[in-house]
Formats: structure tokens, C-alpha cells, sequence
């Protein structure tokens, strides 16, 4: 249990650091495409749920796992159709007539 | 069957990696696409690997969630624009309220054989998901106008919110000691629930910028902490993504606004207003018609365009796109400045020029424009206000002094379109409206908009 623990706090951090490097090269242009494309991948918090869902070891975890699953997916879905939506309509200038 | 867990941990590993990949390919429109490419892939490996996990037994209730989901999912994909800082709100609540639902379930599967750490690791998502949650509903609600938009305080707020807080906290703390007594629990999450009500009331339209990405950071911190308790890399990783993209946004936020977090959170805006509301100046203020607009544009070869939450609220955004064609056609070179707090979330303004087909590379930041302010014959303000308030550089006494904002009272001309002379939605009064090369354009932003554009294609077809 310790290690994982450590193993945990580990990978926080690192991922952290990266996020940090990573998001700060984001174009402000994008900030809000950024914000729910972030929404969709945290929304991968549906793995946890599927597994309390299916695993069904007691009615209030199915139950409470089922409706987390719902919330999780229509984050997912939602977020990666209008993240791509947004960003189909960042355009560069079109060539223009003098 | 370790060859089936293996293989859950290889595709939740490339999920990592393509999650990463995702937001690298953000930082520019050009590779942006991808990023969405690469996170359905991401999510779908991952998906389909958990899906093989062999301790799931009822697949029918997996099911039914990932189709309801799915159904709740495509429309809250497919909204208008406009609504696109509401729905943000509204995605953050589901997460929250996903991570709060795993958590409880959790903590009554594992009650009363619960480890300090692990207890520690679960009120902490508990917390955040719960206040999250309804503080997150509260936000959609003020966004999408079912709730009352003017900031609530009362006597004492603070007060109360921080002994909330303490008083979730200080169970917390006893449950970590004692995780048999599950008869507190309850409250653990009833509590944070109560006190993100609590946490948006004062907070009003103009401050939802920052709220919004603060409340992305708890998100994601939520489901970092749900990482630690399933004992989940992928889910720790996506939740450190997730939190440090909310907390560089609240950063970047706050400093538009020149404020710190708590003074977002705790500072209400409302009541340094309600002191420097009271005097109103009764100087004269010059005006203009659209006619008068139209040919002051026409004549001028550089014009800077300051779009604000009234272009939005006036759905202005396709008129203005159609006096960009029209002045860009007559040689005018037109560019947009854009403040980072302009709108109602990170990004809004841009969104919505995008969506009306203005090439992003006429999008400027703040930084990236103000040193051109004063080569500028035109500055067009069109439903911004404070963010072009020049007392925030000059005036030690204004509420919003030290704030960045676009300085184009240093354009040759200044235009603003604005309803009326009524203070803005902070109530700070604009002393830009009262300069000698300021005209205000009375009249709504889309009408007004579309009367110039109107003036422009009028005289240019007759050949003036």
C-alpha cells in the first residue's frame, strides 16, 4: 500500500509538470476548445465507474456506478464532438483580393 | 488470466500517451484537430480495455450507462456557440458528480477497513466532486440566465463559507481517524454541496471567467484523487492534465482581472463597487450615427476591433464579420484585440469569431496589440467596457486599478457602441466615454453593426 502511495505521488507530479508544459504552450486562441477537450479527458474517469457498475458487489455501487458511467460518457461524447466542432472553425486567412 | 491484465495496462498506458499527445497538438490550430484524434483514441482504448477487465460481471448495467450517456452526450455536443460557457459549466458538474458517486460507493464498499491515506485521498474527492458538483450547476445557472446574474452578499458571507469548509474538513479528519463511522459520511458530502452553492452566489458574470477555470481545476483534482483511492495511474495522470489546465486558466484569468484567486473567491467585487458606484459624472459625452461610423471607418487604413460579452449577448458577432469583409475590401487593415477576461469563459470571444468565419490570425492577444494602439485610426468597441477602461492604468482610487486592458484610448479615434450611458455590468464608470476623440454609437451592437456595414456597401456600390 505504502508504494503505491509513493508510485501515486510520483506520477502526479510528473504529470503536473508536464501538464503544466504542455498547457502553457496552448495559443489563447484555443482556450476554449482547450477547456472541454480537458473535460473530455478527465471524463475518463468512466473506467473507474464501469468497473463498480460491473462489478455489481453491492446494489448501491451498481446503482451509484451506473449513473456515474451516464455522467462520465455524455462528457466524453459531448466534449469531444464540440471540441471538434469549435476547432473545424479556427480558420487561416483566405487568400483576398487586393 | 495475466495476460488479460497486462493488456488493460498497455492500452491505458498508450490512453496516457495520447492524452499527452492531445494537448501537445493544442498549442496551435494547424495540429489542433488531431488532438481530438488522438484523445477519442485515447478514451476508446481505454474503454474497450477496462470493458475486458474480468471482474465485470453485469455488463447490462455498463451498457445502459454508456448508451444513456451517449444519448445525454450528442446534443450537449451539438449546442450553439453561444451557449458554449454554460455547457462547460454544466460538463464540469457531470464530472464532479461522477467522481463524488464513485467515491461514496467506494467508502461504503471499503467502510470500515479504510487506510488514513486512503481515507484521506477519498474525502478530499468527495469534497471537491460535492462542491464542484452544485458549484458548478450554480455557474450554469448564472451563465444561462435561470439564475440571477448580479452578485449576492450579505453580512458575514465569508464567515459562513469558511466555517463550512472547516466543519467538512474537520469531519474529514475524524473519519480518517475513525473510517467505522459511517454515519458521517453523509455529511462529508452534503456539506461541500451546500458550500459550493455557498461559493457562487457572490460571484458575478464578469468574474466567470476565472470561477469557470477554478472550478476545471477542482475537476480535475477530484478525479486525481479518485486515481489515488482505484489506485489508477491513467485516471492520476488525466486528472493532473485536467487540474493544471484549469489552474494555468485561473492564473492567466486572475491576472487579466489584476486580482488573486481568494480575492475572486472571497473578495465580492460587488461590495468595492457598491463605495465607488455612488458619484456619476455629468460631463458631456460626443455621439455619431451610423452614417458618421461608416465614414470615419471608410476613410480610416488601420482599425483595431474590441469585441466584449455584449457582442455576444447582441449575437452581434455575423455582423460584425460583415463589416470586416466590407472594410477589408476597401484595403482597410482590420484586426481584433481580444482581452483574456473578454466574455464569460477563457477563449469565448474568439470562439465566437471563428464561428463567424474572421481568420484567426486577425485575432490578436492583448500583449500582442496594444503596442499598435497608437499607430491605430480606429478603435471600434463593441460591447466591452471595463476592459478598455483607462482608469485602470491612471486612476489609484478606480476598483479595477492595475488591470491590464486594451488601451485604445490611444487610437486616433475611439468608437464604442454601448446601449446607453449606464454604467457596465461591474457599475465602474468608463472615463474613456467622456474624451474628446471617444464618439459613442447608441443602439443595439448587432443593428448598429449591420446599419454601418449598410452605409459602407451603399456608398462603395454607388461609387463614391
Amino acid at each position: 500500500m505504502k508504494l503505491d502511495l509513493l508510485t501515486g505521488l510520483y506520477v502526479f507530479m510528473l504529470a503536473a509538470f508536464i501538464g503544466f508544459e504542455v498547457i502553457r504552450r496552448v495559443s489563447p486562441l484555443l482556450h476554449t476548445p482547450l477547456m472541454s477537450l480537458t473535460n473530455a479527458l478527465d471524463a475518463i474517469a468512466v473506467v473507474g465507474a464501469i468497473i463498480l457498475a460491473g462489478e455489481h458487489k453491492s446494489n448501491l455501487a451498481a446503482i451509484l456506478g451506473t449513473i456515474a458511467i451516464i455522467a462520465a460518457t455524455s462528457n466524453i461524447v459531448g466534449g469531444f464532438i464540440i471540441t471538434d466542432r469549435m476547432l473545424r472553425m479556427f480558420k487561416s486567412s483566405a487568400p483576398k483580393k487586393p | 488470466m495475466i495476460f488479460n491484465e497486462s493488456f488493460i495496462e498497455v492500452t491505458y498506458i498508450i490512453a496516457t500517451a495520447l492524452f499527452i499527445l492531445s494537448l501537445k497538438w493544442l498549442s496551435s490550430p494547424k495540429t489542433s484537430r488531431w488532438g481530438v484524434w488522438a484523445g477519442e483514441i485515447g478514451m476508446a482504448l481505454a474503454i474497450i480495455g477496462t470493458l475486458l477487465y474480468r471482474g465485470i460481471v453485469d455488463y447490462k448495467l455498463v451498457a445502459i450507462g454508456l448508451v444513456v450517456g451517449t444519448i445525454i452526450g450528442v446534443p450537449l455536443g451539438k449546442v450553439a456557440m453561444t451557449a458554449v460557457p454554460q455547457r462547460t459549466a454544466l460538463s464540469h458538474a457531470f464530472g464532479a458528480l461522477c467522481v463524488t458517486l464513485v467515491g461514496t460507493s467506494e467508502f461504503y464498499l471499503r467502510s470500515p477497513d479504510i487506510s488514513p491515506f486512503m481515507m484521506s485521498v477519498l474525502s478530499m474527492e468527495v469534497i471537491l466532486g460535492s462542491l464542484t458538483f452544485t458549484g458548478s450547476l450554480m455557474a450554469a445557472g448564472k451563465l444561462q440566465e435561470v439564475l440571477p446574474q448580479r452578485p449576492i452578499t450579505y453580512k458575514g458571507q465569508n464567515f459562513v463559507n469558511l466555517g463550512m469548509l472547516a466543519l467538512a474538513i474537520a469531519i474529514a479528519v475524524i473519519l480518517v481517524l475513525h473510517p467505522d463511522q459511517t454515519r458521517l459520511f453523509p455529511a462529508l458530502i452534503f456539506i461541500p454541496l451546500v458550500f459550493g452553492v455557498m461559493l457562487i452566489i457572490p460571484i458575478g458574470g464578469a468574474d466567470m471567467p476565472t470561477v469557470i477555470s477554478l472550478l476545471n481545476s477542482y475537476a480535475g483534482l477530484s478525479a486525481a484523487a479518485m486515481g489515488f483511492v482505484l489506485n489508477s495511474k491513467l485516471l492520476i495522470i488525466a486528472g493532473a492534465l485536467d487540474g493544471s489546465s484549469g489552474f494555468i486558466l485561473s492564473v492567466i484569468m486572475s491576472k487579466a482581472m489584476n486580482r488573486s484567486f481568494t480575492n475572486v473567491l472571497f473578495g465580492g467585487f460587488g461590495q468595492i463597487q457598491a463605495a465607488s458606484g455612488g458619484e456619476k459624472e455629468q460631463r458631456p459625452v460626443k455621439s455619431a450615427t451610423p452614417e458618421e461610423a461608416a465614414a470615419i471607418l471608410a476613410a480610416a487604413s488601420r482599425v483595431v476591433v474590441v469585441p466584449g460579452y455584449g457582442m455576444a449577448v447582441a449575437q452581434a458577432q455575423h455582423k460584425v464579420r460583415e463589416l470586416f469583409d466590407a472594410l477589408t475590401k476597401r484595403g482597410v487593415n482590420v484586426t481584433f484585440g481580444i482581452h483574456p477576461v473578454a466574455g464569460r469563459m477563457p477563449g469565448h470571444m474568439n470562439v465566437l469569431l471563428a464561428e463567424a468565419d474572421i481568420p484567426y490570425d486577425r485575432l490578436l492577444e492583448m500583449d500582442a496589440i496594444n503596442g499598435d494602439m497608437a499607430q491605430t485610426d480606429v478603435a471600434l468597441v463593441i460591447g466591452a467596457n471595463d476592459v478598455t477602461n483607462p482608469a485602470a492604468r491612471t486612476d489609484a482610487s478606480s476598483p479595477i486599478y492595475g488591470m491590464p486592458i486594451l488601451d485604445v484610448d490611444k487610437a486616433r479615434t475611439v468608437m464604442v457602441i454601448k446601449r446607453s450611458m449606464a454604467a457596465g455590468f461591474a457599475g465602474i464608470e468608463n472615463p474613456l466615454y467622456y474624451m474628446d476623440h471617444n464618439l459613442m454609437l447608441f443602439g443595439d451592437a448587432k443593428n448598429f453593426v449591420g446599419n454601418i456595414v449598410r452605409e459602407l456597401s451603399g456608398s462603395g456600390s454607388d461609387g463614391h
